[in-house]
Parts: C-alpha cells; sequence; structure tokens
C-alpha cells in the first residue's frame, strides 16, 4: 500500500468508532487516572489488511528457520548450560506474553480514544502470535534437545516454583489493580519499553553465541511488534500528562514499575546472560554493559529524560542504584548464586563455572573472584551425589537468605533489607523502594489522596513458607521435580549424564529439613529478631555471614 | 575441572581483530545419549482431549495458570475489591472443570495469522479486480444507496462489537482456551469491519455516485438501525463475560447478524448485479461460523455439566429471555431495509423465519427451551 493510501484507509477506519447513546460498554476495570482533559493523541498508523499478510510473513520465516535448525542438526552444537536456563526462561516467558493479550482491554476502558483503541486490539493480536510462537519453540527444544526433563513439565513448575513466581509479576503485573499502572506504566512504559530490549535483544545474541539460532529467530521476531506497542504506550502516557492530578500517581507508578523490573529482569536475564553462557570472549559484552546501553543510555537517557519537560517525574535515583547494584553491589552474581544455591528445587540443571568462566568474570567484574570464587568452588566440589548434601545444606559460608515480600527475589543486598511488621506479619524486603511498593503504593490511599483502583500485593509470597518443615525429597516430590524413573531429580547441580551414579535421587535428598526464613523469624521473640536482623544485614557478600561478635 | 585459587587477570584483547563466537561440537541433540526422562518428549501437566496433544494443545493449555491446578502460590496481585487474576466467578455460570474447553478451530498463532491474511488478500484482490472491471457501474441506484447506507452501518456495528464485546471479554474467562478463542473471534470482527470500511472507500472513489461518509448519519440516526445500534451498545455494557458472549454469538448474531448478511445482503447483491459484496460478507460469515463453532461447544460443555449443568441452564434461559427481545426488536426495526435493493428478491418475513430456526435449532442443541417470541 502506498503511503498516501495507508493514511486515507486509516483515516477511513477511524470512522468505524462511535460514540454510544443507549448505554456505554461495561467497566470491568477501574483507574484513578483521568482522561478528561486529555488531548487524543495518535499511536502509528496499524490497518488490518497489511497488519496480518505482514505477519503471516514474519511467521513464514519463523517456521522455515525452525525446519532448517533440525535438518540441520542444530542441537549437535547448542552448548547445554544455555539450554538448560531456556527451561525457565521459556517456562515463565509466554505468561507475560498472553498477560498483555489480556491487558489491552483495560488499557481500552480506561483511555477514551477509539484510535489507540485500534493499535491496542492489534496489540493483543500480537501477544497471542508472542505466547504461541514461544509455546512453540519451547516444544521444539523438548523434542530435539538431549535432555527434556524440565521442558516436559514446563507450566507446571511454572506455576509452583520460586523462580516461576518471580517471572510471574512481570505478567500479572500487566492485568491487575488500576488499570493504567497494570497495562500502561508498568506493561508498556517500563517492561516494554525498557526492557524488551534485553529480554529479545540482548538475550538472543547470546543464545546464537551458544549454538541457538532459533530463539534469536522467534524473539527478533517478536521483538519486531514491539515498537507498535510502545508507541501504543507512549500516546496514552502523554495523555494522562496532560492532566496535572495524575502526575503524582505516574510518578508513584513510574517509581514502583521501574523497580520491580529491575528486580525482576535483571535478575532472571542478568543470570542467563553472565551464567548460562559459554562464550566467554573479552570483548563481548557483558550484561553490566548490555544494561548501561540498552537500559542506561537508550531507555533513561533517551526515552525518559525527554519527558521531564512534559512534567514527568523521573526515578533518577531508582535508575541510579538500579545500576549501583548492578555494577557495584553484585545483583546479578548474587542472584545467580542463589539460584545454584536452590538447585534441588529448581526444574533446570546449573552447569558449574570453569577456570574460564573465573578469568571472565574477574576480567568484567574486578574483584568478583574474592566475593564469589571459593563458593563455586565448593559448588563444583560438591555437585555430585554420595559423599555430601545439595550445597545448601552444607557448611559453605552461605546464609539462605530472606526473601523480599515485594519482589519475590531473596534480600541477597544484604546490608540493604529493610524488616517491617506489615498488616501483622513480620515481613522482609530486599531494598527501601520494595518495602515502600507494599506499604505506601499498594494501598487504597497515596500521599493523603483516595486511590481505590490501586491494586494489592497478595498471595502466598514467601515461595519457602509452603514448605516449611518438611523434608526436602518429600518437597521435590510434592513439585514434581523428578524424572520418569520415579527417583532420580530433573534439576541437577552439573551436566554429567553419562555417569548415572553422578545424578542426585530422592534418596540422597532425603531426610534434609526444609526450612522457611520468613517463618522463623516471625516464631522469634522481638529480641532474637532483632538481633537475627542485625547479624542478617551484617552479612555478605555473597551470602557470607557476618562474622560472630566478640564474646 | 579445577578452579584457580588465584584468577589470572589477562589483558583486553588486541584492538582491530574480529571476535566471533566459536562454535563447538557437543552432541546435545535428542537421543545422544541414554538417561533418565531421556524419552520425555511431550508437555505432561494436562491430559489432552484425544490420545495425543494437538500443537494448539501444547501451546494453549496452562499458559494461564490456575490456583485449582498448579499455581500453588496463588495470584500475588489482587484487585482493590477483590483476587486478582482469573477469577471464576467473573460470570454467573459454573464449570466443574473450565479446563475442558477446547477451541473445535484450534486457533493459533499460525491459524490466526493463515487464515486472515488469506481473507485480506483475497479481499483485496477482489476490489483490484472490480474496479479493473468497473463492476460498480452496473450496479442499480437502489442497491448502491443500500451498500452505502446499510451495508456502511453495518460495519460499525462488527467493530463496536469487536472491540468492546470480544476484546474486552478475552480477559475474563478461567482458562487460556476460551480467552484466546474469544481473542480470535474479535480479530475477526474488527478485521470484517475494516474490509468493509475499505471497500467503502474504494466504491466511493470509483466515480460512482456514493457517499461515503453518509453511513455514519445512518448508523446514529436513522430509524431503522436504531434497535441494532441499541442493541449492540447494551451488548457491550455487559460485565459477566459468558453472557455477553452468549447474547452476542448465539442471541444477537442469529437474530440480527446472521439475518443481515446471510439471509438479506447474500441473497440479494447479485440480483442487482453486485459479484463483490458476498464474497467479503461472505468472508464475515465463515468468521462468524467458526465463531458460533467455539461458542457452541463451551455452552454445550456448560449445559450439559454433570454438576452445574441445570443452575447454568436456568441462567441461560433467563439471558434468553432477556435479549431475545432485545434481538428480535432490532431485527424488526430493520424490517424497511428489506425494500431498499432495488430487485427486492426476499421478504423480511422468510429470512426471519430462517434466523429464527437456525437459533431454535441451536437451542435445542444447547438443552434450551425455545423462547416463545421464536415461535410466534
Ligand atoms: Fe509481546
Ligand atoms: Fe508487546
Ligand atoms: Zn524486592
Amino acid at each position: 500500500m502506498s503511503r498516501q493510501s495507508l493514511s486515507k484507509a486509516h483515516k477511513k477506519i477511524t470512522e468505524l468508532s462511535w460514540e454510544p447513546t443507549f448505554a456505554t460498554p461495561a467497566t470491568r476495570f477501574g483507574t484513578d487516572y483521568n482522561f478528561d482533559k486529555a488531548p487524543k493523541k495518535d499511536p502509528l498508523k496499524q490497518i488490518l489488511r497489511s497488519y496480518f499478510p505482514m505477519e503471516e510473513e514474519k511467521d513464514n520465516r519463523v517456521f522455515g528457520a525452525m525446519d532448517g535448525a533440525i535438518r540441520g542438526n542444530m542441537f549437535r552444537q547448542v552448548q547445554e548450560r544455555w539450554m538448560e536456563w531456556q527451561k525457565l526462561f521459556l517456562s515463565i516467558i509466554p505468561f507475560p506474553e498472553i498477560s498483555a493479550a489480556r491487558a489491552m482491554p483495560m488499557a481500552i476502558d480506561a483511555v477514551p480514544n477509539p484510535e489507540i483503541h485500534n493499535g491496542l486490539a492489534v496489540q493483543m493480536i500480537d501477544e497471542v502470535r508472542h505466547s504461541t510462537i514461544q509455546m512453540n519453540l519451547k516444544r521444539l527444544y523438548m523434542n530435539h534437545y538431549i535432555d527434556p526433563a524440565g521442558f516436559d513439565m514446563s507450566e507446571k513448575a511454572f506455576a509452583n516454583n520460586y523462580a516461576g513466581t518471580i517471572g510471574r509479576q512481570f505478567g500479572e503485573g500487566f492485568i491487575t489493580g488500576d488499570a493504567i499502572t497494570a497495562a500502561n506504566i508498568y506493561l508498556t512504559v517500563v517492561a516494554e519499553t525498557a526492557f524488551t530490549n534485553t529480554l529479545f535483544v540482548a538475550m538472543p545474541s547470546e543464545a546464537a553465541a551458544n549454538g541457538d539460532y532459533l530463539l534469536p529467530t522467534v524473539f527478533h521476531s517478536v521483538q519486531s511488534d514491539e515498537s507498535r506497542h510502545i508507541s501504543n504506550g507512549y500516546s496514552i502516557l502523554l495523555m494522562a500528562l496532560a492532566d496535572e492530578d495524575n502526575r503524582v500517581l505516574l510518578e508513584r507508578d513510574l517509581r514502583y514499575a521501574w523497580w520491580n523490573n529491575h528486580c525482576v529482569v535483571d535478575a532472571a536475564i542478568g543470570t542467563f546472560i553472565e551464567y548460562g553462557t559459554k562464550d566467554r570472549r573479552k570483548d563481548r559484552d557483558s550484561y553490566a554493559e548490555m544494561w548501561r546501553r540498552w537500559i542506561y543510555d537508550d531507555y533513561y537517557r533517551s526515552y525518559l529524560i525527554p519527558l521531564e519537560k512534559y512534567g514527568l517525574k523521573i526515578p533518577h535515583d531508582l535508575v541510579e542504584e538500579a545500576w549501583n547494584r548492578i555494577w557495584n553491589k553484585g545483583y546479578v552474581h548474587e542472584v545467580a548464586q542463589f539460584f545454584a544455591t536452590g538447585w534441588p528445587v529448581n526444574y533446570w540443571r546449573i552447569d558449574p563455572m570453569t577456570d574460564e568462566d573465573f578469568d571472565w568474570f574477574e576480567y568484567k567484574y574486578p574483584g568478583w573472584y574474592n566475593k564469589y570464587g571459593k563458593w563455586w568452588e565448593n559448588y563444583n566440589r560438591l555437585k555430585h551425589p554420595g559423599r555430601n548434601k545439595p550445597i545448601a545444606f552444607e557448611d559453605v559460608d552461605y546464609q539462605y537468605p530472606h526473601r523480599c515480600w515485594t519482589c519475590m527475589v531473596p534480600c541477597l543486598i544484604r546490608e540493604d533489607m529493610v524488616t517491617e511488621k506489615v498488616d501483622g506479619t513480620w515481613k522482609t524486603y530486599c531494598s527501601e523502594t520494595c518495602a515502600w511498593t507494599d506499604i505506601k503504593a499498594f494501598r487504597p490511599e497515596y500521599e493523603g489522596r483516595p486511590t481505590p483502583n490501586m491494586g494489592r500485593l497478595t498471595g502466598h509470597r514467601e515461595w519457602e513458607t509452603l514448605h516449611h518443615d518438611k523434608d526436602l525429597a518429600q518437597v521435590i516430590l510434592d513439585l514434581g521435580y523428578v524424572r520418569d524413573d520415579g527417583k532420580t531429580l530433573i534439576p541437577q547441580p552439573h551436566l554429567d549424564l553419562d555417569d548415572p551414579k553422578k545424578l542426585w535421587t530422592l534418596d540422597d535428598v532425603r531426610g534434609i529439613n526444609f526450612q522457611s526464613p520468613n517463618v522463623l523469624l516471625n516464631e522469634m521473640s522481638d529480641a532474637d529478631r532483632e538481633a537475627a536482623v542485625a547479624a542478617y544485614t551484617a552479612g555478605g557478600p555473597a551470602g557470607r555471614p557476618a562474622p560472630a561478635p566478640a564474646a | 575441572m579445577t578452579a584457580t585459587a588465584e584468577p589470572t587477570t589477562s589483558s583486553a584483547p588486541p584492538e582491530n581483530v574480529r571476535s566471533f563466537p566459536k562454535p563447538a561440537f557437543t552432541d546435545a541433540e535428542a537421543g545422544a545419549k541414554t538417561f533418565p526422562s531421556s524419552t520425555s518428549r511431550s508437555y505432561n501437566y494436562f491430559t489432552p482431549a484425544k490420545k495425543r496433544a494437538t500443537t494448539y494443545e501444547d501451546v494453549t493449555f496452562d499458559v494461564q495458570p490456575d490456583p485449582a491446578r498448579h499455581l500453588t502460590q496463588g495470584w500475588i496481585y489482587g484487585f482493590a475489591n477483590g483476587p486478582g487474576g482469573y477469577p471464576q466467578d467473573w460470570t454467573v455460570l459454573r464449570s466443574s472443570d473450565w479446563h475442558q474447553f477446547r477451541d473445535p478451530n484450534e486457533e493459533w498463532e499460525q491459524t490466526i495469522y493463515r487464515n486472515n491474511a488469506n481473507i485480506v488478500r483475497q479481499t483485496q484482490q477482489n476490489l483490484e479486480n472490480a474496479k479493473a472491471a468497473r463492476a460498480y457501474d452496473s450496479w442499480t441506484r437502489g442497491w448502491t444507496t443500500f451498500v452505502e447506507r446499510d451495508l456502511g452501518a453495518w460495519m460499525h456495528c462488527e467493530n463496536g462489537l469487536g472491540m468492546h464485546v470480544f476484546t474486552a471479554a478475552q480477559r475474563s474467562a478461567p482458562t487460556n482456551m476460551i480467552n484466546n478463542a474469544m481473542c480470535v473471534n474479535a480479530a475477526h470482527k474488527l478485521r470484517f469491519a475494516q474490509d468493509l470500511a475499505l471497500f467503502n472507500l474504494d466504491i466511493s472513489e470509483s466515480g460512482l455516485p456514493f457517499d461515503g461518509s453518509v453511513h455514519k448519519a445512518v448508523w446514529h440516526e436513522d430509524p431503522v438501525w436504531q434497535g441494532v445500534r441499541e442493541n449492540a451498545e447494551r451488548l457491550t455494557a455487559i460485565g459477566d463475560w459468558a453472557q455477553a458472549l452468549f447474547a452476542t454469538n448465539v442471541v444477537f448474531e442469529s437474530l440480527v447478524g446472521v439475518l443481515f448478511r446471510s439471509h438479506l445482503v447474500m441473497q440479494v447483491a447479485a440480483r442487482n448485479g453486485d459479484y463483490i459484496t458476498p464474497t467479503i460478507v461472505g468472508s464475515g460469515e465463515h468468521d462468524y461460523s467458526r465463531d458460533l463453532a467455539y461458542t457452541r461447544v463451551l455452552f454445550s460443555m456448560l449445559a450439559r455439566d454433570e454438576e452445574h449443568g441445570e443452575a447454568n441452564r436456568e441462567v441461560l434461559q433467563g439471558w434468553l429471555a432477556e435479549w431475545v427481545p432485545v434481538s428480535l426488536h432490532a431485527a424488526h426495526q430493520l424490517q424497511p431495509i428489506w425494500s431498499h435493493p432495488g430487485e427486492r428478491v426476499v421478504p423480511f418475513a422468510e429470512s426471519l423465519a430462517a434466523a429464527t430456526a437456525d437459533l431454535t435449532n441451536l437451542l435445542t442443541e444447547l438443552d434450551l427451551d425455545v423462547p416463545k417470541e421464536l415461535s410466534e
């Protein structure tokens, strides 16, 4: 279609909507934002006549590549270290995708602008595409990769695992609570605009470096829809900014959404890219370097800061603190170490780090070895069953962490943990901002103004609580993370499949008591709890307990 | 592997040397080794409807989790006034297992784009051919006015339902299978509305005396269309997603949608020298037959539910009592347009009888009583 006929066609399509007079669409989802004064902003022009064939062609390329990968025996060159993390990643990501589809009517309800409605409806269809095409990629991995265990129980594991739940925020956060908080600020202005770059651009290039060129094919195809989504979100944001009364909500939501996305996405993608790769070329970018480029420069400096002139309050302090956590406080390393500590309750295998890895980490993150090296040596030493328990239950100078009530990533930067009694329970938070999110933001009132539509943080948020005081073998059995012989575990702290004696079974983890740090904390006397918290926050890095105070 | 006690700090790699990741032979393909679960190559967390799971089931099932299945920590975000996620009480209908529903069309990414791309390609070709063959020149004046006003008004209806019934409803059902089916339904409606709008644009540029903007006024003000518009607007106002789906796809589509598309437009277009409109409206009819198929499967499942079937049928009966009169009223108000085309080849009563017969069959299939208004 020519440009001229495209804009004529688009104009025609805008004639389809009308002002109802008999009844107005049901308001299923409320918002505390106001759009009465908003000028109408046009998103990108989108017409289904050109949309469907365009996407079909993209699909044909994806499916062609899939056939080619199988015919070309791609899996003979794929790194297992990388593929194992895909069991986690691809169990999570189809849910955020489909949630984005489900979020669209929430934004449509909230924003009185039919032109934006069209764009949002097209995005809905895109997101069904993304979700199902990713499920299909995972199915291909399950069929052709050496170890299908974990892929085979994917969506169940996603739903009952601590890491799945961390990822689930990136999804549930799109579809619940205040419609604009969820479907615009959290989903589009932050998740899609900032973090899809690391998800769908940085991840694929790392996949390719590990012999997997299907993930790039699928995710680049997904990412190519993203600019339209970003444009939808941007239009809504500008409309919201037009009303001064919205600004305090925008500031709140941007702080929450930015920080939560950082906690969740940087934890997961950072780990995949730094610890899931075999590519240790010194000139390949580290996650920190990618973050600096994609998030700090492209998103923060080029997208967010220019919005300041429209009255948007930018969380400069939180952008800097996210960077500080990644660069100075070892956020990604702490998370990766935690994932590896918790290996018996994962549904994927985690490869130990080698000399080459150590060397790379030290080069990219000077000082890494002094913090994390010893622990990873222990991980390697304890990787086979028989003479020892899983590393979490051996003395390796690591204190199993408290979990952040808000972002559900543990409080790994020990000195930053905040402890508060909230709604009758002692809760721990990884950071001031996560504490603020629960205590101040997700409440029916914000800074003296009623926010009746704001959501709530709900559910059994500390995963360990569900399994407190059970035998580890029973926990794993309940979760279903057992292979088809009924005893070998799906998770393993190594990649050695050739020798059955190296594979951990239920017998190897029986008799180990599993406990929830939060339950224990709540059972303590005030004095004991204060001491425990003081000791905890004095600990770290790398989970090291603080030295006992001199008697 | 042994780990070094002291890391070697190496220097930066030389400049100006292109650097590539090195491919490595890993032999990580299926079957390379035998070990527990080495042949576990199907999703094992749900029971497929048939012996083997279809691609559709594999890519759709359980992607939207459910606390009643595997979601042990529950929904982690809530609404201010109730639980988050996908509460089952967002409809008053009940099911002993919502997850039994499968879309008979097995829609997923590939089918959505293949089907809709085929339709828009076909439509565009037809429109180009029509232009080249000056096909609109042979239209009767009466027919041209019908397309301009009545078909023009109808496209608003399709768009409104697509946007505010189906797009809205796909947030709300308890399973991914149901929500995706409604989402595809939304895509159909929106695409069909746009196909009609672009058809309208083509005709207004064809040199024919044709007012390409009058459709808005007709939809908004022409008394014959106000019953339809009222019905459509009221459908968008229903909060219960299943009621919205039922009142739209079962009641409104039968008594108004099919009445207009199949029993009027498709019957009389050719008689008026128009062979283009039936190809476009025919695609809308084709969409609807797919959309009706999933709707029928869903409501049969609910009407026949061992535990809740009886209560569900009672609710559905109530919805019929509420919505059949609204749609019948809309249909009757529309009656004058049967005389708008130049060649009247089909009487309104005959069209309405055909439409009510279809609905009667559908209701009988769902074990529902046929409301008395339909047999009058
Ligand atoms: Fe997406
Ligand atoms: Fe998106
Ligand atoms: Zn946190």
